[in-house]
């Protein structure tokens, strides 16, 4: 049995059933599961969490699912010491959370599992997404192995490489003619009108509760505690807010002391509402056009984003957005320092790092974690000029001559 | 009938504007107001439209002729 006991607003605070929607009928704000924490602090306890198996599903008792969940094996991914990059920062207590390392190679494995746990126990045979890459994949693969029918729909002008990350799950890929803004609003109707389980629609409460369990591993793996600083990317913010949300469940379950973790946002410049508003000091996130290289967080109108402001605010932590440019450098830098390959969003939080801790906003002594969301191959392209490699001919006398003798 | 849950930003030179009402005027739109916060420099409010699908569909293409920003409240729903 599980602990969910319900949705609720977390504007106004209305309660609703658990039931595949996302939006307050009153306020119109997103609805979040809450739980019933007495009861689960009877049955968890440190021990109990480390038996459970080397995945997500170790934190089964803090996810709101109740039947056998649909897994390909996600999370539990490794948490490394980050010694020459926070050499070349001037951090001595860095470490990189590497959810590059999950079945499709982005940390979106983790709330996909629940929410396609959830559409299957709600009924639902067909699931749905709209996605420009990491989401499409996962869906598709989970969709796969619960056998169930997938819709992944993707903007006419996505790259066909990242559509080949989708496709080899079979979902039915439909190519959209129009731009990002025509799928939104295409997906908007389209769950009014089909009985699907949307992704990050309809089952959106359910998807955002995986990404809790980055916070929930993070302290398990420090030996049950929270780190100072946390560097987390925000696209709508959602996993932002709830790594927040799992590392404070563990201090009201009694398994970690409470919660002083400085919560930092990162987003690339092209595409930064959220990083806009904390800067304007305001609670209110005014939509972008989004434009970046940096896809995975491209999001101009963060559903999120209030919550995920509030978040960096109170926790005492900030919101930090770099160029372009800038996250191409973190990407080369977090390979050639700790033999980590990111995706651009990866190299968002490298380069913010940066700029934090230069700026002495997150200091040498401080414990921080640094969330790598997404694995660099699927995009190769952002970072194609890297390659300089020297031709030689196939001789001895040939690479002496471009690398010199034996010392 | 349709129903479409949006945001309606506004530039501070349409703070003094009708626009809302208007919208419900000219276009028989039903106009339901559930959150807001509008000051003399910007403002916001969410609301529900609910008419005829091409009477929403003209009466949110005026409006962001108008100069008003209009997003979906759900937030985007592509993600990368």
């Amino acid at each position: 049995m599980g602990y969910a006991r319900a949705l609720r607003c977390r504007k106004c605070g209305h309660e609703y059933p658990i039931q595949p929607i996302n939006q307050c009928e009153f306020c119109l704000s997103p609805l979040e599961v809450i739980y019933d924490y007495q009861a689960m602090a009877k049955e968890l306890s440190r021990k109990k969490v480390a038996m459970g198996p080397l995945s997500m599903w170790r934190y089964r008792a803090m996810l709101p699912v109740e039947s056998e969940e649909v897994d390909i094996g996600s999370g539990f991914t490794p948490l490394v010491k980050a010694d020459n990059l926070g050499r070349e920062l001037g951090l001595d207590h860095l470490y990189i959370k590497n959810d590059c390392l999950n079945p499709t190679y982005s940390f979106k494995d983790r709330p996909v599992s629940v929410a396609i746990t959830k559409a299957r126990e709600f009924g639902f045979d067909t699931v749905a997404c709209a996605s420009t890459g990491n989401l499409a994949a996962s869906v598709a693969a989970h969709a796969a192995k619960a056998n169930m029918k997938a819709y992944v729909f993707v903007p006419s002008d996505t790259e066909s490489g990242k559509l080949v990350g989708a496709a080899i799950y079979n979902p039915a890929l439909v190519v959209v003619n129009g731009s990002y803004d025509d799928v939104n609003r295409l997906c908007a109707t389209l769950v009014q009108n089909y009985n699907w389980g949307f992704i990050n629609i309809n089952l959106r409460p359910y998807y955002a509760e995986g990404s809790k369990t980055m916070g929930h591993e993070i302290a398990e793996q420090l030996g049950w505690r929270a780190p100072n600083c946390i560097l987390h990317p925000a696209g709508s913010g959602i996993s932002f807010t709830r790594i927040w949300k799992g590392l404070n469940e563990l201090a009201i379950l009694g398994l970690i002391e409470p919660v002083k973790t400085h919560m930092y946002l990162v987003q690339a410049a092209g595409s930064s509402p959220i990083v806009n508003a904390f800067e304007a000091g305001t609670l209110h996130v005014n939509p972008v056009v989004p434009d970046t290289v940096a896809k995975s967080i491209a999001i101009g109108n963060p559903a999120d984003g209030y919550d995920a402001l509030k978040i960096a605010r109170e926790s005492g932590g900030g919101a930090c957005a770099v160029t372009d440019k800038e996250l191409i450098e973190g990407i080369k830098l977090l390979a050639q320092t700790e033999g980590i390959f990111a995706e651009a969003t990866g190299g968002a939080v490298i380069a913010s790092l940066k700029k934090l801790a230069a700026s002495g906003l997150i200091k040498r002594r401080e414990l921080t974690v640094a969330f790598i969301t997404g694995a660099g191959p699927r995009t190769q392209e952002t970072v194609a000029d890297i390659v300089q490699s020297c031709t030689i001919q196939p001789t001895l006398k040939s690479f002496r001559e471009v690398f010199g003798e034996p010392v | 009938m349709a129903k479409r849950q949006v945001m309606f930003t506004f530039p501070q030179e349409l703070i003094k504007e009708p626009i809302i009402y208007n919208l419900s005027q000219q276009f028989g739109v039903v106009t339901n107001v559930r959150r807001a916060d509008v000051s003399e420099n910007r403002g916001w409010v969410v609301l529900e439209l609910e008419g005829e699908e091409k009477d929403v569909e003209q009466g949110i293409t005026w409006v962001t002729s108008k100069g008003v920003r209009v997003d979906p409240v759900i937030g985007d729903i592509v993600e990368g």
